[in-house]
C-alpha cells in the first residue's frame, strides 16, 4: 500500500540548534502512526513542518506521493499542543465558523456527538476547562472530515478520565478509517493508540517499529519489584541484573517463575510484589540513558 | 483546487461576522468608544462656552509682497495670520475665525463679516491705525468688503477633530491589537491550516472594523449634535464617503503595524507611534495655517489631516465633491498603498 504522507532526511536548523535532524519515516492509510519523545526532542518542530507552519531546512514531505499543496490543507485535520480561539464566542458559533470555512465537511451534529460536546455548546470557549477546550479542537481537527488528522500532545495537562475520554475518540476516529499522526511524551498513551512509532530523541529518531516489535526487539525479560525494606537484605546476593531506586528495587527476571522460587527459597516477604512487562519508557531509557519525561 | 469566488465570500462573510460578534460583544469597549469623544466635546464646549479671550486675528494675505498697514500688525492683541490662499482666508472670514483680511495685493481693501462683533471691532481699529498713513499722503482709499456667513465656534471647527481622532484611535488599535492579540494567543495559527488566504482574512478584519467605525462616528455624530448642535453645511452622503476613505486608510495603516508582532507593547509603541503624529499635525485641535510650510507639508502625509480637512470643508463650508476630490484621491492612494504593504508584510506567525 502507498503511503500517505512520507517524511524524507526532514531537517530543521535553528541558529546553532538542529531540532529535527535527518528524520525519515513513512505512514500508511487508516493507521495511528506516533512520534514519541520527551520534551524538546523535536516532535512538535517534526509536525509543525508537516503541518506547513514551519519552513524546513532540508527534506522533503509528501502526501499521497506528491508535494503537500492547496488539497493538503483542505484534507488535513490539525490539532495544535496549545492555542486558543476567538474569546467571545460560543463553542456552537466556533464549530460553524470553521464548519465554513471547507467546501468537504463532517456532519456538525455527529461531530458534536463524537466529542461529546452537546452540553457545551451555548458555552464560551474561553469558560471551558481542559479537557472540554481539547474535546473542542479536537472536533475543529476534525471538521472537514479530514482523510489524515495530526495531533500534537492532545492529552498533555488533562486528568486522567479526559485522557480517557480523548483517548476513545481517538480509537472512534481511527475505527473510521482515518490516519491519525499523533505525537506524545506519554509511553501509555503511545502503547495504546499506535500502530506504528517512532521515537525521538535530540532530533534523531532512536527506534522505529510497532510498539510490541520495539519491545521484544529489545527486551527479553520481565520486571519484578519489590520494595527495597523487604529485600535490601538478600541483594547482595542476588544472582540477576537490579535496577535500583530510593524505595524499589526491581530485578530484571527471564522467567518470572523461576525469579519467585529464589525469593521464596531466600524466604523474602513478597507482601509488595509486583511484576510488570517492559514498557516504552523502559525501551527509551536503554536507548538513551535517560528517562523520557527529563 | 482552486476556490470559486463563492467560496471566498463565504470565508470572508464568516470571519467577517465573527470579528464584528466579538466587538459587539465587548461592552465595556463600545460604549467606552462612543462616550469618550462626546466627553470630550462636551468638555470642550464647556471650556469655550465663557467669554473669548481679547484677541483680534487677522490674516494678511500674501504679507511678504506689500506693506500692509505695519502699525495695526505690530498691536500686541493683535494675532497675524498668513495665508497663500485667498479664498481659504475669506472662509475663515466668513466663518468668524478671522476678524478681518487684508490682502497685499489688492491695497485699500479689506475684508469683514458684518455679523461678526469682533470684525466691526477689528475695522474700527484698522481705521484708527491707518489713518496716519492716509493723512500722510496715501493715495488709497480704504473700501470694506463684505463676507457674510454663519459664525463657527471653536466647537463648531473641532467637532470634525474630534470625530476624526475618535475615528483614528478607534481604527488604528481596534485592529492592531486584535490581530496581535489573534496571533499571541494562536488564533491566527489555528487560522493559518485552514484554507483560509491572509486576504481573506485581512478583507475580512477591515471590513467588520469599517462597519464598526462607520456606526461608531454616527453615533457620536448625533449624540455630539443633539448636544451642541453644530454647524453641518454640506452632504451628509459625501461626509460618510469622507468617513468612509479615512477609516479605510487608517486601518490598512494599523493592518501594516500589526502585519508581524505578536507583542502587544510593542505593538501599543507602534500604534502610539502613528497617532500622536497625527493627533497634534492633522488639525484636530488647532489650526496649521500659521505653521511653517514644511510642518504643513508633512502634516499632508498623514490620512487623518485630508479626514479632517475634507469633512471640516463640507461641514463648515458646504465643499461638495470636487471640492474634496483631491482629500478623497489621496486617501485612496494611501488606503492602497498601505494594503499592499500590509499584504505583502503579513505573517500568520510571528516567526
Amino acid at each position: 500500500m502507498n503511503p500517505i504522507l512520507e517524511v524524507r532526511h526532514l531537517k530543521k536548523q535553528f541558529a546553532e540548534l538542529t531540532a529535527v535532524d535527518d528524520i525519515s519515516f513513512q505512514i500508511q492509510p487508516g493507521t495511528c502512526f506516533g512520534l514519541l519523545g520527551p520534551n524538546g526532542a523535536g516532535k512538535t518542530t517534526t509536525i509543525e513542518m508537516i503541518e506547513g507552519l514551519t519552513e524546513p531546512t532540508g527534506g522533503e514531505i509528501l502526501y499521497q506521493g506528491k508535494p503537500r499543496d492547496q488539497r493538503f490543507k483542505m484534507e488535513a485535520g490539525i490539532q495544535f499542543q496549545s492555542t486558543s480561539v476567538m474569546d467571545k464566542l460560543a463553542v456552537i458559533e466556533i464549530l460553524k465558523l470553521f464548519h465554513s470555512l471547507y467546501s468537504k465537511r463532517s456532519d456538525l451534529n455527529a461531530l458534536i456527538q463524537t466529542c461529546e460536546l452537546q452540553s457545551l455548546l451555548p458555552q464560551k470557549a474561553t469558560k471551558l476547562s481542559g479537557g472540554q477546550k481539547q474535546r473542542l479542537m479536537f472536533a475543529l481537527a476534525l471538521i472537514n472530515d479530514p482523510q489524515i488528522v495530526f495531533l500534537d500532545e492532545p492529552t498533555t495537562g488533562l486528568d486522567p478520565q479526559s485522557r480517557r475520554n480523548l483517548w476513545g475518540m481517538i480509537e472512534r476516529i481511527k475505527a473510521q478509517g482515518k490516519t491519525v499522526l499523533l505525537t506524545t511524551h506519554y509511553m501509555d498513551e503511545a502503547e495504546i493508540l499506535c500502530d506504528t512509532l517512532v521515537i525521538v530523541d535530540r532530533g534523531k529518531i532512536i527506534a522505529q517499529g510497532t510498539p510490541q516489535e520495539l519491545l521484544k526487539q529489545h527486551f527479553d525479560h520481565f520486571y519484578v519489584s519489590l520494595d527495597r525494606a523487604d529485600f535490601e537484605s538478600y541483594l547482595p546476593h542476588w544472582p540477576e541484573a537490579v535496577n535500583e531506586s530510593h524505595d524499589v528495587i526491581e530485578i530484571q527476571s527471564q522467567s518470572v517463575e523461576a525469579t519467585l522460587q529464589q525469593l521464596q527459597q531466600h524466604q523474602v516477604n513478597l507482601r509488595s510484589l509486583r511484576v510488570r512487562n517492559p514498557t516504552l519508557e523502559d525501551l527509551f531509557l536503554k536507548l538513551t540513558g535517560h528517562s523520557l519525561r527529563e | 483546487m482552486n476556490k470559486s469566488l463563492a467560496s471566498h465570500g463565504q470565508i470572508i462573510w464568516a470571519l467577517f461576522v465573527t470579528r464584528t460578534k466579538e466587538f459587539y460583544r465587548d461592552r465595556g469597549a463600545l460604549l467606552w468608544s462612543m462616550l469618550l469623544p462626546i466627553c470630550i466635546v462636551a468638555a470642550i464646549a464647556i471650556a469655550f462656552s465663557g467669554k473669548g479671550q481679547e484677541l483680534f486675528r487677522v490674516g494678511v494675505y500674501q504679507s511678504g509682497t506689500a506693506l500692509i498697514s505695519e502699525k495695526l500688525l505690530e498691536q500686541p492683541f493683535v494675532e497675524t495670520v498668513n495665508y497663500d490662499n485667498f479664498e481659504k482666508a475669506l472662509v475663515r472670514v466668513r466663518h468668524h475665525q478671522l476678524d478681518l483680511l487684508l490682502a497685499a495685493d489688492q491695497p485699500g481693501k479689506y475684508w469683514i463679516n458684518e455679523t461678526s462683533v469682533k470684525g466691526i471691532a477689528a475695522e474700527k481699529l484698522l481705521l484708527a491705525q491707518l489713518d496716519p498713513i492716509r493723512k500722510g499722503g496715501a493715495d488709497t482709499e480704504w473700501s470694506r468688503q463684505l463676507v457674510s456667513g454663519q459664525q463657527i465656534r471653536y466647537v463648531d471647527w473641532v467637532i470634525p477633530g474630534v470625530l476624526g481622532m475618535n475615528v483614528m484611535f478607534g481604527a488604528l488599535f481596534g485592529i492592531g491589537f486584535v490581530i496581535v492579540r489573534y496571533r499571541k494567543n494562536g488564533v491566527l495559527k489555528r487560522l493559518q491550516v485552514t484554507p483560509v488566504t491572509p486576504l481573506e482574512f485581512l478583507t475580512a478584519q477591515v471590513l467588520s472594523r469599517l462597519l464598526v467605525m462607520m456606526i461608531t462616528a454616527a453615533v457620536v455624530y448625533i449624540g455630539c449634535d443633539l448636544f451642541l448642535n453644530f454647524v453641518m453645511l454640506g452632504n451628509y452622503l459625501l461626509l460618510a464617503l469622507v468617513a468612509v476613505l479615512g477609516i479605510f486608510a487608517m486601518i490598512t495603516l494599523a493592518l501594516i503595524i500589526a502585519s508581524r508582532t505578536a507583542s502587544e507593547e510593542l505593538a501599543n509603541g507602534l500604534l502610539n507611534f502613528a497617532a500622536f503624529p497625527m493627533l497634534l499635525l492633522s488639525e484636530v485641535w488647532f489650526s496649521l495655517d500659521n505653521a511653517p510650510a514644511w510642518l504643513q507639508a508633512v502634516s499632508q502625509c498623514f490620512p487623518l489631516t485630508h479626514m479632517v480637512q475634507a469633512a471640516r470643508d463640507i461641514m463648515m463650508s458646504g465643499a461638495g465633491f470636487v471640492e474634496v476630490s483631491h482629500h478623497l484621491l489621496v486617501m485612496t492612494l494611501m488606503s492602497g498603498v498601505f494594503l499592499a504593504v500590509a499584504a505583502y508584510l503579513f505573517r500568520w506567525n510571528e516567526r
